[in-house]
């Protein structure tokens, strides 16, 4: 499918808004993805989705599992040249969904199979809408 | 009669490759050779000296040093036998890097053989060699430019300002070249303009430059220090001493044309100055448009308007001869004609635009005063879509290469566009961007980041019409998405090709070009802005694609050339001339037919008592280019070029041939 370009840029401006990031200022070096943990498990990589973001491309964006998947471990942001704190832009996309949605996107029940460290708990916690 | 031969291993270029010790064995056992060595890197300070040195101490009469190729290092190693009172043409080098360790890395046993063979045959040559003096020939001190852009313009006045007399030739009726066209430049957004015309002026009232305009160069005869010129001025058809760019012949004139310098996006009149700024300030009537044609006046609106009577329906070309030294080539460059971009809509669609049609619409004094309106409908575009390698990098549309100055000019004009339509879209297709400028890479990331400008990495594969808009298919492939874009305007950045008339100016000067037109430089690191011809120096986007500050700097390089040429006494010629044995020509004429820079002259001998007298042929050594082209027909070998005498290449040759 040809993705139409033209300025849709309400749900890039309220994820700006929440996260206080400059979508803009990635120039898509990848650095994020490349150091991801959780990269491997994910459907677009840390970088595509701010790509998605720069591209108006808001349906493929809020149907990705990545944001869900993000640990908010926030290496993205650590080692990002730019500046650009992918962190809080993935959390400013959940926000956004969580909010308008109102409905959970991950399951409480699949968590609890696995051991996870603190910090995805707890940023897990931050994916629900209650 | 002592040769040393002394072979260099230049680091591993050539010693990884090559038995540098069997050669030093083998050559050591060659015919008068007293001496043969092996050093690591021969043209560095104790390389020069070791030469000298040995010069010195075994008292060489003839040198054979085993190197690069001459291209490289000819005069630096001349310089250095030279340090010791030994004449630079008792010198010979033999290339066993390029033609030996380079292109046989992969069989250093034949590499050995082949190198072990040149530095035989060079020994062989410089046994018959004979020393040359350089030829002193009188130097006139003024100077032509061609090409009134900002290269010429700056050349003109870096060399006027050194005291010397400048002709300053352009071939449009007003300086600027294509730096009037622009509106701010990269990366500083100054407005071109702004900084352009006092220089134009400068130049036009420097006590020293002859500013020539609407005229070309006709021909050129001669060589360094001596070039005859001579330069036609095409008719204005306005008296240039009269002419005061009042304008009232132009508000009276009844045909509108489109006018070049806005890219045909705007309309000017028959009778015309490019542009308000244009120096020199004088009118210019274009006969082709004009109602009266040269032998039939029936419109005489300007004529009768004109209050100093500067008009003249009945003006002739005009050939101006003038002498100079030297001549600096800075005719600029053209873009590659969009019709030749079919894919994208070139020539087809009014709303596809060159990167320089845009630049006038931006221009505050271009044809919309600096209101971005689409060609079609004058509509202000909300969504533009900029294709960046338009025909660059590009090797099937003939242009393999980057033309350097219109990733920066893309974001320029995005930017700009931002400016003046803020609700307006901006789009750019890149397949690199390349920003390698002081400040540059920070103005891309500023037009990506502030601007918001979206940036897709992909070649546009198609743009076609739906309805009002230009339907624009590419792809992301950052996202590996393809993507569509409704645009109301696209502009192509397409390839930098050199000016048209280059080859034939080329020609002229007996100067080289590049496969794609471009000039070319003796070498790009050593001699970057002298042309294979002596005396002819290359300036600006002439030479290769460039942006302003490249241009302005080349400029100056060139002009320094100029000057340290013009500071000597007299100019030097290479000796590499031909001669001619009297008692062995005939007179046949034979060469005097196949020279190709005439230097060759056929006369009769003195009278002499009893005896008949013969014709036979004289060289003009300040003209002669030691080509060889005479030496290769005479029958007789009764001319020879020094340095490269019949005698010495049947012996290089036999040397080569012959197994040891
Ligand atoms: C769309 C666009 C935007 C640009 N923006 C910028 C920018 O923002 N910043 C920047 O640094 N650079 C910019 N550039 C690059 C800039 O235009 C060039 O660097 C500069 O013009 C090169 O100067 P030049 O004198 O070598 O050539 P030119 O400007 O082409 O001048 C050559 C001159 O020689 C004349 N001429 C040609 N042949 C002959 C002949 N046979 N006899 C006599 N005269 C002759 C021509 O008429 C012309 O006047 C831009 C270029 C383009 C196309
Ligand atoms: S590391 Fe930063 S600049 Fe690079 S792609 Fe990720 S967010 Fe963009
Ligand atoms: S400067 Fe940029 S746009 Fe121009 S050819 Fe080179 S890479 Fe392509």
């Amino acid at each position: 499918m040809r993705l139409v370009l033209k300025r849709q840029d309400d749900l890039l401006k309220k994820v700006e808004e929440i996260s206080g990031e400059n979508v803009f200022a990635c120039y898509q070096c990848g650095k994020c993805s490349a150091g991801c943990p959780m990269s491997t498990e994910m459907d677009l990589l840390p970088n595509q989705v701010i790509r998605l973001l720069q591209l108006g491309a808001n349906e493929q964006l809020l149907d990705c599992r990545t944001i869900w998947l993000c640990a908010s471990c926030f290496t993205c942001t650590a080692r990002c040249p730019k500046g650009v704190s992918l962190t809080r832009l993935m959390e400013g996309v959940r926000l956004v969904l969580l909010r308008t949605t109102k409905e959970d996107q991950v399951s409480p029940k699949e968590m609890e199979k696995e051991f996870l460290p603190q910090v995805a708990l707890i940023s897990a916690l931050r994916k629900f809408t209650t | 009669m002592r040769i040393g031969v002394f072979i260099c291993h230049c680091g591993k270029n050539i010693a990884g490759v090559v038995d540098v010790k069997e050669l030093v064995e083998r050559a050591s056992k060659l015919k008068d050779v007293v001496y043969a060595t092996d050093y690591v890197y021969l043209c560095s300070e104790p390389g020069q000296k070791e030469i000298q040195e040995k010069i010195e101490e075994l008292e060489l009469t003839h040198v054979v040093i085993a190197a690069c190729s001459p291209k490289m290092h000819a005069t630096t190693f001349a310089r250095a036998v030279k340090g010791v009172g030994l004449n630079p043409y008792l010198l010979e080098i033999a290339n066993i890097r390029e033609h030996c360790s380079w292109v046989h890395h992969d069989k250093p046993e034949i590499a050995t053989e082949k190198a072990f063979r040149l530095i035989k045959a060079a020994v062989a040559k410089v046994r018959l060699a004979e020393p040359l003096e350089p030829i002193k020939v009188p130097l006139t001190r003024k100077v032509l430019v061609i090409g009134g852009g900002i290269a010429g313009i700056r050349t003109a006045l870096d060399i006027a300002n050194g005291g010397f007399e400048v002709y300053l030739v352009e071939r449009t009726p007003s300086l600027g070249g294509h730096m009037a066209q622009l509106s701010e430049t990269f990366p500083t957004l100054d407005c071109s303009a702004c900084i352009l015309t006092p220089l134009m002026v400068e130049a036009a009232h420097h006590k020293n430059i002859h500013v020539i305009t609407y005229a070309e160069v006709k021909n050129i005869k001669g060589i360094i220090g001596n070039f005859k010129v001579t330069i036609e001025k095409k008719p204005r058809y306005v008296i240039p001493e009269k002419c005061t760019g009042c304008g009232d012949c132009m508000d009276v004139c009844p045909v509108i044309v489109p006018n070049e310098f806005d890219q045909g996006l705007g309309a000017r009149k028959a009778i015309y100055v490019p542009f308000p700024q244009a120096v020199p300030l004088v009118y210019t009537l274009d006969l082709e448009n004009c109602l009266n044609t040269q032998k039939l006046v029936v419109c005489e609106q300007c004529y009768k308007a004109c209050g100093p009577r500067a008009i003249n329906y009945l003006m002739e070309p005009q050939e101006i001869e003038i002498e100079v030294g030297a001549v600096v080539i800075a005719t600029g460059f053209d873009l590659l004609p969009i019709e030749n971009l079919k894919e994208y809509g070139g020539g087809k669609y009014p709303d596809v635009v060159t990167g320089l049609e845009f630049e006038r619409l931006l221009s505050a004094s271009g044809p919309t005063g600096g209101v971005v309106r689409r060609p079609s409908d004058g509509k202000i575009p909300k969504r533009v879509v900029f294709i960046q390698c338009a025909g660059s990098r590009d090797p099937e549309h003939g242009c393999p290469y980057c033309s350097k100055i219109c990733c920066m000019y893309t974001a320029k004009q995005a930017l700009l566009y931002k400016h003046v339509v803020p609700d307006g879209e901006a789009y750019v297709f890149f397949i690199d961007v390349r920003a390698a400028g002081k400040r540059y890479e920070e103005f891309v990331q500023r037009v990506m980041g502030e601007e918001r400008i979206v940036y897709l990495r992909g070649k546009v594969s198609k743009v076609f019409q739906r309805e009002d808009k230009l339907v624009v298919w590419g792809a992301d492939t950052i996202s590996g998405m393809a993507v569509e874009i409704e645009a109301d305007m696209v502009v192509l950045a397409p390839a930098v090709v050199p000016s048209k008339g280059t080859a034939d100016l080329a020609k002229l000067l007996k100067v080289s070009v590049d496969e794609f037109g471009f000039l070319s430089e003796v070498h790009p690191k050593l001699r970057p802005v002298e042309s294979v011809s002596p005396g002819v120096y290359l300036a600006g986007a002439a030479q290769a694609p460039k942006d302003i500050s490249e241009t302005a700097a080349q400029a100056s390089a060139a002009a320094s050339k100029v000057l340290s040429l013009l500071s000597q006494k007299e100019a030097t010629l290479e000796p590499i001339v031909a001669h001619v044995d009297k008692e062995l020509c005939i007179g046949c004429g034979l060469c005097w037919k196949a020279c190709p820079f005439k230097a060759i002259t056929m006369v009769r001998e003195e009278k002499r008592e009893g005896k008949k007298r013969r014709r036979y042929a004289k060289v003009e050594e300040a003209v002669c280019q030691g080509c060889g082209v005479c030496m290769a027909i005479c029958e007789k070998k009764a001319i020879n070029v020094a340095g490269f005498t019949y005698d010495q290449l049947s012996a290089q040759v036999k040397a080569l041939l012959e197994d040891e």
